[in-house]
């Protein structure tokens, strides 16, 4: 595509299918962008159609703004623009129900007359003349855009500057938080945790007591019972926590049985072994994690050891 | 293929963002409808270029594009702001003034 | 001189304001504070008047411009005082009197804790009645006579923590102000005619006026010399007035304040002679009252009641000579100054007796107080006999003056006043003869007589001291309030022949009121047969009915009119069923008018814009969108609105 052609008064053939692929794509991206539940594909829904102009802008003969669409639009703003929603939280879906009554047939309403209205607009200026930008870009369309923006914009030019100062300012200032008090110290967070009887030394890790070392399965304790603590919360919250502790357990007795069959020996111990393992079966089924279960499994690591 | 078709698609473009403005509660969704719309407007600014065979369309879009960038970054600034002390960035919650 | 008028009425008022103003610590100089003041006024009223008497009959008119009260463009109302002829009888009666009961007050309200306001009160009373008789013009005048309105209120409601003394006060203001507006009516009718309300211009002009204004004005001041003086049909108040402290009975309630209707009238003279059917008014007026007041008289057992009726009947005499013209001016005011006298002497003399007898005032718990209090009883039984019009007495030479002036009226209208006034001499001799022997002669019905029943409320119990009813021990009353009677007794004795000395009160007060001769178509001499005898038949009846039959100490049902006459012949149930029944069916329905369409309008109006408000405030719905969506909208339309200027 030789620069005449592209800034021609009329179009050719090629720019014709172009224009009616991409703008076909266009259009989809933008329904696309205000259409999509998760705002994460409506930002990508927008960047395709950003691209779609950037070409539409080199093929109208705007080499340098085609450039400057995909890098500093495309490739910046769109850039904030996911930056700020993993911020707020990405995976989370809008719900498209709308709340206000009669808020959606009158945006019908309002756009199709508003659209309407502006390609009638358009369709009835009768503008079919086109220049073409042959002779604007002959010396080179940055250099034909630099030379106006530096003589006859330039005035615009700086105070664009100073906006963007001012904008750069003005968000750090928006997004920066003062600091009410002064920051608290290794020691007086340690003290706090005390305080407030929190647990003090690390938290155990997952699968530790366990066969098993995957995060999302707990720690056994010594008698066997699975501790909620050595698994994230955030997976506890979701219930993603695997539960080993039956098959451990079961492993155990198994383990022992043979052990006991190959000395020749039937004894008490199996059936401690597995007469835990019932108890535990008992406790499971409740919520294990409270702070009665793990007290009561205390006592009755107590008693075990009494016994013995 | 007449470039006066350009102007219709910035047209459709226009229109369906500022739907969007309307029809979408989360706020950066509608910020990007308003991008749209201003892609939307540049698309013409840049035809118009091509059609009166000077720079100076161009030079607008590009002007568009600068304040447009400053207004996203202040934009977004404010939206996080919100997010962080109502943790929402319904643009329905922010009903303050409301008496 | 001249400059001297104002400080007449500056003494009482500066002793009013002092007294007011001043305090509890003048608790116990005030009532001398206020004394000196009134007799100070009185001194320097005597002066004036022996000045005047040392000047010519033309000369004795003062003028004293004091200040330019309201100057405003064309309305012009000056503080000016005028002291004639006629004001200066006034101004002798009014302070002389007025020092009088001042000091017999000091000894009757010795033990009454307010007597410093009462006091002031009474200074009050004396300025604003002195400013009354002196205006030279009627707005002033009028100043004057609202303060005598308001210091009767005052006085009247005086022991306020009795509600019907609080309920009599508010009762004679009221009555007072339908007289009052008649005044203003007639002032500005005044204004309206002659563009001033100076006596001078006023009266000298009202002859070229015509009648039909003469005749409006004349009825205008009738309407408040009725309300003041307690004409029919106006005169309800004062019964009940009686409620006051009894020197307050005396001062204002039947010596000076309800003469001021008199006053008016006479001064007013011009503006009657001008208008027949004003003057036959006032005549009905007197006439119809005089018989009114004297039959009331004659029923009530409460005796400050029954001599409230006695004043009312004898300013009823004093309206009809008023009302006569030329023929009667003098006769009015030679009566009302006799009547000042014995009627203030009597009433003293009542006060007196109610001093003696624990604040009792029904008569028919009185009976053979002579013995007890002889100087009451000698001082009560002159004003008795003066009032009664005694040949030779005060009351007799006025009271004969004012009949045969009835008489010389002529024709039938003259028969008939001159008839009434003479029935009505024969019933004022039956009711004061009822008055005396039921007081003084007959039994001491007081010894045991029970307890008063709380069924009489128109019979006060014994007042203030509240608890066990006991018998009272009359005694004769302190040397400062026996004397001012004794001084009224001489009034009441010589000033009638005084005055008839030669002509004296006619040539006296002629050159202001003018004068004239009245031709009675019977001969002077027959009219005062016919007086003498009616006096006898009055004295004689009231013999044969209280003195020569004991007085019961319960009053019999008695007739129909005798029933009639204790409720004031029905005049307050009248009022009730004519004036207050209506009045409240009115307010009713104005009120009713006023929740129904007056507000049914208003809360219409305001519902209507809340509700529609409350509509239009669902377009601010609080959602940026919203709005938004109005901007698209408004953007279309715009687009609409362009595409549309083009295509024309």
């Amino acid at each position: 595509m030789t620069t005449t052609l592209l800034a021609a008064a009329s179009t050719s053939t090629g720019e014709a299918v172009q224009f009616w692929i991409l703008g076909t794509v266009a259009v989809l991206g933008a329904l696309g962008t205000v259409l999509m539940k998760r705002s994460v594909h409506s930002a990508l829904c927008l960047a395709g159609t950003m691209i779609v102009l950037a070409v539409f802008y080199l093929a109208n003969g705007a080499y340098f703004l085609g450039i400057v669409q995909i890098v500093v639009y495309t490739g910046a703003v769109m850039m904030l623009f996911l930056f700020v929603l993993m911020l707020v939280g990405v995976t989370a879906a809008d719900s498209l129900k709308e709340t206000i009554k009669g808020q959606r047939w009158l945006v019908a309403l309002c756009g199709l007359g508003f659209g309407i209205l502006l390609i009638a607009g358009i369709g009835s200026a009768g503008v079919d003349t086109f220049v073409g930008l042959g002779e604007a870009n002959a010396g080179g369309n940055v250099q034909g855009l630099a030379r106006s923006l530096f003589t006859e914009y330039v005035f615009a030019f700086e105070i664009t500057g100073a906006l963007l100062v001012t904008a750069a300012v003005a968000a750090m200032v928006l997004t920066h938080r003062e600091r009410t008090e002064r920051r608290l110290t290794q020691r007086e967070l340690a003290e706090q945790r005390v305080r407030e009887g929190k647990h003090l030394p690390p938290l155990p890790a997952p699968g530790v007591y366990a066969r098993h070392n995957a995060v999302d399965i707990p720690g056994l304790l010594p008698d066997g019972t699975p501790s909620e603590l050595t698994v994230n919360a955030t997976l506890r919250e979701r219930g993603q926590v695997r539960d080993v502790s039956r098959e451990a357990l079961a492993d155990l007795a198994a383990l022992e049985r043979r052990t006991g069959e190959y000395l020749g020996r039937n004894g008490t111990d199996t059936r401690a072994v597995r007469g835990a393992a019932d108890v535990r079966d008992d406790v499971s089924d409740d919520a294990p994690d409270t702070d009665e279960g793990r007290a009561g499994d205390g006592d009755r690591d107590r008693d075990r050891e009494a016994a013995k | 293929m007449n470039p006066v078709n350009y102007l219709f698609l910035a047209a459709l473009l226009f229109t369906i963002g500022a739907s969007g403005v309307l029809l979408r509660r989360n706020a950066i969704v509608v910020f990007m409808s308003i991008e749209l719309m201003l892609n939307a407007a540049n698309l013409a600014l840049v035809t118009f270029s091509r059609m009166h065979g000077n720079l100076d369309g161009q030079i607008i879009a590009f002007f568009t594009m600068v304040v447009a960038a400053a207004e996203v970054v202040v934009g977004l600034a404010i939206i996080v702001t919100i997010f962080r002390s109502r943790h929402s960035a319904s643009v329905d919650d922010a009903g303050l003034m409301k008496l | 001189m001249e400059t001297s008028i104002g400080l007449l009425v500056a003494a009482p008022l500066l002793g009013a304001a002092v007294l007011l103003c001043g305090g509890r610590r003048l608790d116990r100089v005030g009532h001398w504070v206020g004394t000196a003041l009134a007799a100070a006024s009185f001194v320097l009223a005597a002066v004036l008047f022996a000045d005047m008497l040392g000047r010519e009959a033309d000369e004795r008119s003062l003028h004293q411009h004091v200040f330019s009260w309201i100057p405003v463009g064309g309305f012009q109302a000056d503080v000016a005082f005028q002291l004639d002829q006629l004001s200066m009888t006034f101004v002798l009666l009014i302070t002389g009197v007025g020092t009088l009961i001042h000091v017999y007050s000091i000894g009757y309200m010795e033990h009454d804790e307010r007597r410093r306001r009462f006091f002031g009160y009474l200074n009050l009373f004396l300025a604003a009645m002195l400013l009354l008789v002196l205006a030279d013009n009627y707005l002033l005048l009028y100043a004057g006579w609202e303060g005598v309105g308001l210091a009767s209120y005052l006085l009247i409601g005086f022991w306020q923590h009795k509600p019907s003394a609080a309920t009599a006060a508010k009762k004679a203001f009221i009555v007072n102000r339908v007289g009052d507006i008649g005044l203003s009516i007639a002032i500005m009718i005044m204004f309206s005619t002659f563009g001033t309300f100076a006596f001078g211009p006023v009266l000298d002009s009202v002859g070229e006026t015509g009648e039909g204004t003469a005749t409006a004005i004349g009825l205008m001041l009738l309407l408040a010399a009725c309300g003041k003086s307690a004409q029919v049909p106006l005169q309800s108040w004062l019964g009940d007035a009686m409620e006051g402290p009894t020197p307050v009975s005396a001062l204002i309630h039947a010596a000076t304040m309800v003469t001021a209707g008199v006053y008016l009238i006479v001064r007013s003279g011009a503006i009657f002679e001008a208008a027949p059917t004003a003057q036959t008014a006032v005549v009905t007026v007197g006439a119809i009252t005089l018989l009114f007041g004297a039959i009331v008289g004659c029923a009530k057992d409460d005796i400050k009641k029954a001599l409230a009726g006695s004043t009312m009947s004898q300013i009823g005499y004093m309206v009809l000579a008023a009302g006569l013209g030329p023929i009667g001016y003098v006769f009015a005011i030679m009566h009302l100054v006799t009547h000042g006298f014995f009627k203030a002497g009597l009433f003293l003399g009542a006060g007196s007796v109610m001093h003696g007898m624990n604040d009792e005032v029904d008569m028919r718990r009185y009976g053979g107080l002579r013995k007890y209090m002889p100087i009451t009883f000698v001082t009560f039984g002159l004003g008795y006999l003066a009032i009664i019009g005694f040949p030779g007495l005060s009351g007799f030479f006025s009271k004969d003056k004012i009949i045969e002036a009835a008489f010389a009226r002529g024709g039938t209208e003259g028969w008939i006043l001159g008839g009434a006034a003479l029935l009505g001499a024969a019933i004022t001799a039956f009711y004061m003869t009822r008055v005396m022997l039921m007081t003084f002669f007959g039994e001491e019905r007081w010894r045991n007589a029970p307890a008063p029943s709380p069924e009489r409320p128109d019979v006060e119990p014994v007042a203030q001291g509240g608890g066990e009813y006991e018998v009272p021990r009359p005694h004769e009353s302190p040397r400062s309030m026996t004397v001012p009677m004794i001084v009224l007794a001489f009034g009441s004795v010589f000033a009638g022949g005084l005055f008839s000395w030669g002509d004296a009160f006619v040539n006296w007060l002629a050159p202001v009121t003018t004068f004239e001769h009245g031709h009675p178509p019977i001969s002077a001499a027959t009219v005062t047969a016919a007086t003498v005898v009616a006096l006898l038949l009055g004295v004689g009846l009231a013999w044969l009915q209280y003195g020569r039959k004991p007085v019961p100490v319960v009053a019999p049902r008695g007739s129909l009119l005798t029933r009639a006459a204790r409720r004031d012949l029905l005049q307050d149930d009248f009022n009730h069923v004519v004036l207050v029944k209506p009045g409240e069916y009115l307010t009713r329905g104005l009120v009713y008018l006023d929740h129904t369409v007056v507000d049914g309008v208003v809360n219409g109006t305001a519902a209507a814009v809340g509700g529609l408000s409350g509509r239009a405030r669902r377009l601010q719905n609080g959602y940026a969108r919203s709005y938004a969506v109005s901007m698209f909208g408004g953007a279309a339309i715009l687009i609409a609105a362009t595409l549309l200027m083009r295509a024309v």
